[in-house]
């Protein structure tokens, strides 16, 4: 990876580290050219660290990680040719690893996979308030200014129609209600609605967030441990309000056979942790595709360009991808909404599967009245 | 390398516990927030509204079933009145009638008593002209008669040719 990089640095376009970087996370807020944003870090490791971003050293760009990176290399060339020689390059190598990191802030550097560790191994957990992170915050500011001005708009004027603001949200919170949570839950409707209405925008503005270029498409909503937060908060809820007739469902399927019980129960429990992963990795994979879509198309115009030595080539380059990135840009404005749909929906529907009064004996009388 | 490489690159796929640690608890206090003083108001703001919207219209249905029903008391009420008219008019009519028949037999009545009285009066009156003439006529024949006598009893034998006269006229009745 590092070598991609280096490479990248010599003027060549390495499209895939292009995508991957901009669905990725980061600790700073790069918004165009030279225009980064500094955001802090907080990272708890003997104590808490709180710094900006800026103080750290940029992820492996360092002549010592590339060196390392040569070293690792060779070593793995090594151990290929000769186990035994190449075990002991590797752990002379390793130590070297360790102590080449030589650009660090107090000891902190990014790994591999983007977080903040330190030199030293230790446990360290990175708290930093990330691009993600901080769009999260933003997010929260706008869903708290805007609902909170439209319940004061109900208040203010109680009983009339709606205007502004209010009038433009109505719909959309009817829409919820009506359409997404009352045919699920029923009755019960009215306990669940907030969450399910926080959900719901929560990840609309938060899909939509990741449409925006000039904030440099924060991928919020396609990142898998905010997704997993989400679904953990569905997962939560289904479960600890479901009734005895959902867990009788799952440890002791009625009218079963012993034997296909061995088999079902199982299947059962792992559904229950099924339902809210496929929830995470839908909303993860949907969002995080429209944003390598995009930026894969974008990076069209440097593949043809050769990165900007061929202009003719960037023409072309630009002349297909444009009009593709708009069309993927409006239907990626449709999937937003979509999946802040579907999360929603299957959310409603899976804390009301978990609370339905099944009446057994009924549904064999009627079975058996049809039969005859 | 080949596997890092995709692993390091695929690191969108391994939830980062910072993030998820930042998305639990800003989610949570959003949501209580969101509950508290945004969702929840709504919730009941909207349902309020509705009820009152539903209870309106169920006004507004009964309001119109009164309607309806004030129209057909109306409208009984005003057949009423329209046969209370017919019939008084009827009876005026009738009234009319009556008054118009009785007062035509009074009026003949009247005039047969009228007529009466003046044909009794003229009888009178005639009775007492003739009476009158009667008594004036013997006078007049008496005067006549004296004066006649006094001249013809001077001649004999006139006189006995007119007792004659008389004589016969009797016989002759």
């Amino acid at each position: 990876m590092a070598g991609q990089v280096s490479a990248a640095s010599e003027g060549k376009y390495d499209a895939k580290e292009f995508a991957m970087h901009h669905v990725a996370d980061a600790h700073e807020w790069h918004i165009v050219g030279g225009l980064t944003i500094p955001l802090p870090c907080i990272v708890i490791h003997d104590g808490l660290h709180v710094f900006l971003s800026n103080k750290m050293p940029s992820a492996h760009h360092g002549e010592a990680a590339e060196a390392t990176e040569e070293a690792h290399e060779a070593v793995t060339d090594n151990i290929h040719a000769d186990g035994v020689e190449g075990t002991m390059v590797v752990e002379h190598h390793e130590t070297a690893e360790h102590t080449a990191h030589h650009e660090t802030y107090n000891g902190f550097y990014y790994s591999e996979s983007g977080r903040i560790v330190h030199e030293d191994g230790g446990f360290t957990l990175d708290l930093s308030i990330t691009k993600n992170v901080a769009t999260l915050l933003i997010v929260s500011i706008i869903m708290l200014l805007v609902f909170t001005s439209v319940a004061k708009a109900y208040k203010r004027r109680e009983g009339e129609a709606p205007k502004g603001l209010q009038s433009f949200m109505e719909p959309l919170i009817l829409f919820v209600r009506d359409e997404v949570v009352r045919p699920n839950l029923g009755k019960k409707s009215d306990k669940y609605l907030p969450y399910l209405l926080t959900v719901f925008f929560f990840i609309w503005i938060s899909n939509m967030m990741g449409l925006i270029p000039i904030i440099a498409n924060p991928n919020l909503s396609g990142n898998i441990a905010v997704t997993c937060a989400l679904a953990l908060m569905t997962f939560l809820i289904t479960n600890l309000h479901a009734n005895k007739y959902y867990w009788g469902h799952i440890f002791n399927p009625p009218g079963v056979p012993g034997f296909v019980k061995v088999i079902l129960v199982p299947i059962e429990i792992a559904g229950i942790f099924i339902k809210p992963v496929a929830l995470m990795i839908r909303l993860f994979a949907n969002i995080t595709a429209g944003h390598i879509i995009i930026i894969s198309l974008v990076g069209l115009i440097f593949v043809f360009g050769n990165a900007g030595e061929n202009l003719g080539g960037g023409l072309g380059g630009a002349a297909v991808a444009v009009p593709f990135t708009l069309f993927m840009s409006v239907l990626e404005l449709l999937v937003a909404f979509l999946q802040a749909f579907i999360f929603t929906m299957l959310s409603a529907l899976f804390i009301s599967l978990a609370q339905e009064d099944h009446h057994h004996d009924d549904h064999a009388e009627h079975a058996s009245a049809a039969h005859h | 390398m080949t596997t890092m490489t995709l692993l390091g690159a695929f690191d969108i796929i391994t939830p980062d516990p910072g993030l998820f640690i930042w998305t639990v608890l800003v989610f949570l206090i959003l949501l209580w927030l969101l509950n508290k003083f945004a969702f929840g108001p709504i919730k009941d703001a909207l349902k309020k509204r509705e009820e009152g919207i539903a209870d309106a219209l169920h006004q507004a249905q009964k309001a119109r079933e009164e309607m309806a029903n004030m129209k057909a008391d109306n409208e009984k009420i005003l057949n009423e009145a329209r046969e209370e008219r017919s019939r008084m008019l009827r009876e005026a009519k009738d009234a009319k009638d009556q008054i118009i028949t009785e007062a035509r037999e009074k009026a003949n009545a009247e005039y047969n008593r009228i007529v009466d009285e003046a044909k009794g009066a003229i009888n009178n009156q005639k009775m007492a002209a003739l009476i009158e003439i009667k008594n004036n006529v013997g006078n007049m024949v008496l005067e006549v008669s004296e004066k006649i006598l006094r001249r013809e009893l001077d001649n004999k034998a006139d006189q006995e040719q007119y007792i004659k006269q008389l004589v016969d006229e009797i016989k002759v009745k």
